[in-house]
């Protein structure tokens, strides 16, 4: 029971993040329909910004107080992926908007391939480490299995991170829900050219779910490197594949759907690893993605699609 | 006029000058700094040498590029030049161009050898290479350029084929020439039974699930150690023989049965025209099927999948022949591929592996057979040149490792060629069906698996 206990909340933990970049492969797809598969990479960029801020924060300038440090550093590396993200689309997307449908996401994998070189060649080959830096948490419960004693908590950092996604989460989707740009974002989901025609600026709200996606990436690039402390170039991959397996399995192109998605994606994996076998953790989330793709293609909140004859 | 002369002008400054803040601001972090490993923790390096030359670059060739290269007013036809220009002059001639290239192709060992005594093997390597991608485009082709199903995981049925074989020569001490019908067998039957859960799947959908496809079996192959050696692979897989003889020196082998002096390029010789014979009959079996009902299915199932049910066409298994088939090809190329290598791992077989193909078999243009063999040239030639630049580190300095930029160019060309020619290199397409003559369409004109288009 106290196993079951850490593993939910390791689970969900986990699920946050998945949720969070999971978002900006959703509202690119519910908007122009293409699977950005760069977008993994979005997020490898930006924990490696988060990284070299936090190093210029603390071991150049000799920041000390943490909790500034951290706030400083997801804005700076919110605002950079930002710039990433906008230049993507801009460089390799948007060219061939109008092109045959599969012309972008080929492009897409050119760029993720590019971009994980690019941080390569750059930044070097080795991982990463960073030193755990928020130590601690709430003890939940006491237990015992047959490993031995086992305290269950809920760390510091896994609190932050499940206090960030839900905040983030609520602002988001008061942004799509009130303002006038989720306005037109939601219009040019349901229908580009009408949009166009009714004085929507679609290439600008298309830059901006880009730019909104990438900010997401970023939140969750910050988390992982706060909780694994270990980045590489190779990172964006699984956890783009995962994060995509999330937007599916809650319904391509519903918000609240990727972060359930998120976060069922998160559990299965610390389950499958925590009773199964770990060798075989990401077996587990292809194997969804396969099986959730074959048997309830809309996902769980998405609207079916509807084929026009 | 001078005045719109100074706007452009300024316009062009301004542009610029945008283009290389945007790479202020994109490179900080990468190119400005740099975080290593150092004795307790991480430190920080700067290089601001590198980063202002790279915005100085930007600057530089956006300026010249709004100043000459983007003059030409809007609407007027742009100039095609290049390769795509060669592609597609010599694909109106394709098939003299065909008839050439095949003679070239079967005569290639010998002018290598003749002409270049002392880089031979090098260059007959790069052959080989060459001539495995270009069967594996061809196969590919049959499901991605055929059917109009965007397969990323092709390189499952490659590594499918690579350890059926491995596995047959390790378990049952099986020849290469037993085994490769076998894993073409085998990797023809996993395409049956991958291909089958995802019919009903379209495009972008069909991509991703093939791609975790490929992934699983990777991942099985790095963790079922017992049977297939996990991350250490198999070694020792034999070599292909010549009717029984071995490539070995002395008695029995084949230098020796011929009266030939011995050479280790025979060997080599003789693994270039395996896969030659592979490749062309990996052409001519796709290119036959083509003109088959089966392949006119694969055709109209890419064009419109509602109007070809309504035909009475049987979508499920059109879809598993082009899927199946595809499999053998790649299934034959694994298991080629084991037996020049000698040593298999999961390694050789990652999603990257995957791309590339796919990027072949797209640059070249989707369905045109000719443009897999330009596409594969370029790009795969194109790489290995890259090894070969060893006279740059006398500018960069010592570290640099050309290497190292392989994949980076490689990322970096396939979007270019995407945006620049989004429908490939080859640009024109031979329709399958004719009424009276044969003409060539555009390639616009062909459908990407699309489905119904309302």
């Amino acid at each position: 029971m106290e196993y079951f206990v850490q593993q939910l909340i390791n689970g969900l933990t986990l699920g946050s993040i998945y949720g969070l970049i999971a978002i900006g492969y959703t509202m690119v797809y519910g908007i122009i329909g293409m699977i950005n598969f760069a977008h993994g990479d979005i997020f490898m960029i930006s924990s490696f910004i988060a990284l070299a801020v936090f190093l210029i924060l603390t071991s150049v300038l000799g920041f000390a107080f943490l909790p500034v440090v951290l706030l400083i550093v997801l804005l700076v590396a919110m605002l950079f992926t930002s710039a990433w993200g906008w230049t993507v689309e801009r460089l390799a997307y948007r060219p061939l908007r109008g092109s045959f449908r599969l012309a972008p996401l080929i492009t897409a994998i050119g760029m993720s391939i590019l971009l994980q070189n690019f941080v390569r060649v750059t930044q070097g080959a080795r991982v990463k480490p960073l030193p755990p830096q928020i130590q601690g948490g709430i003890p939940l419960m006491d237990g015992m299995t047959d490993a031995g004693p086992i305290v269950v908590q809920i760390s510091y950092m896994q609190l932050i991170i499940i206090v960030t996604t839900v905040v983030l989460m609520t602002v988001f989707s008061l942004i799509i829900a009130k303002t006038s740009l989720g306005r037109a974002q939601r219009a040019c989901e349901q229908d580009r050219k009408m949009a166009a025609l009714l004085g929507v600026n679609v290439d600008r709200t298309i830059s901006l779910t880009f730019v909104m996606g990438a900010a997401l990436a970023a939140v969750a690039g910050l988390m992982f490197l706060l909780l694994y402390g270990v980045i590489d170039f190779y990172i964006g991959f699984l956890a783009g594949v995962k994060a995509f397996t999330a937007a599916v399995l809650g319904g391509i192109g519903s918000l609240p759907g990727a972060m359930l998605g998120g976060l069922l994606i998160g559990l299965i994996e610390v389950f499958w690893a925590g009773y199964f076998s770990v060798e075989y953790k990401d077996v587990a989330a292809f194997s969804i993605l396969a099986i959730v793709l074959i048997f309830l293609p809309s996902g769980l909140l998405g609207k079916p699609e509807v084929e026009k004859v | 006029m001078t005045n719109t002369a100074d706007t452009r002008i300024a316009d062009s400054i301004r542009d610029a000058f945008i283009a290389a803040l945007l790479v202020a601001v994109l490179g900080f972090f990468f190119l400005a700094l740099r975080t290593d490993i150092a004795p307790g923790g991480l430190a920080l390096s700067t290089r601001w040498g590198l980063w202002f030359t790279a915005i100085a670059i930007v600057f530089a060739v956006r300026l010249l590029l709004n100043l000459f290269v983007y003059r030409a007013p809007a609407g007027a036809p742009k100039p095609e030049s290049g390769i795509g220009k060669m592609a597609h002059r010599l694909s109106g001639y394709s098939t003299v161009f065909g008839y050439v290239m095949f003679a070239l192709a079967a005569a290639l060992p010998f002018i290598v050898m003749a002409l270049f005594p002392v880089q031979q093997r090098q260059y007959i390597d790069l052959a080989i290479l060459i001539m495995t991608y270009i069967m594996l485009g061809w196969g590919l082709n049959v499901v991605v350029g055929f059917a109009g199903l965007l397969d990323l995981g092709y390189v499952a049925f490659y590594a499918l084929g690579a350890y059926s074989f491995g596995l047959l020569a390790f378990y049952f001490d099986i020849g290469f020439w037993v085994a490769l019908p076998l894993a073409g067998l085998l990797a023809a039957m996993w395409g049956i039974v991958l291909g089958f859960p995802v019919l009903r799947l379209r495009g972008d959908y069909f991509a991703i699930v093939t791609l975790a496809f490929g992934e699983i079996i990777r991942v099985v192959l790095i963790n079922w150690s017992d049977f297939t050696g996990g991350p250490r692979g198999v070694s020792g897989i034999p070599k292909p023989t010549f009717f029984g003889l071995d490539f070995t020196r002395g008695e029995g082998g084949f230098a020796d049965f011929f009266g030939l002096e011995f050479s280790t390029i025979h060997r080599f010789v003789y693994l270039y025209y395996i896969i030659f014979i592979l490749a062309i009959i990996t052409y001519f079996v796709t290119a036959r099927l083509r003109q088959l009902p089966v392949g006119r299915a694969w055709e109209a199932l890419r064009e419109d999948d509602i109007a070809c049910r309504s035909l009475g066409i049987n979508i499920r298994n059109t879809k598993l022949t082009a899927f199946a088939i595809s499999a053998m090809f790649g299934g034959f190329a694994g298991s080629f591929f084991a037996t020049r290598q000698g040593y298999i791992s999961p390694e050789s077989f990652t999603f990257i592996e995957s791309a590339i193909i796919l990027a072949i078999v797209v640059l070249g243009g989707l369905g045109s057979q000719i443009g897999i063999v330009i596409a594969s040239i370029v790009m795969i030639g194109g790489m290995e040149m890259l090894r070969n630049l060893g006279f740059l580190t006398q500018i960069f300095g010592p570290d640099f490792d050309p290497v190292q930029y392989r994949m980076l160019i490689f990322g970096l060309a396939m979007v270019l060629i995407m945006v620049w020619k989004p429908r490939g290199l080859v640009s024109t397409r031979e329709p399958s069906a004719v009424l009276k003559e044969k003409k060539k369409i555009g390639a616009d004109l062909i459908g990407q698996g699309e489905g119904h288009k309302a």
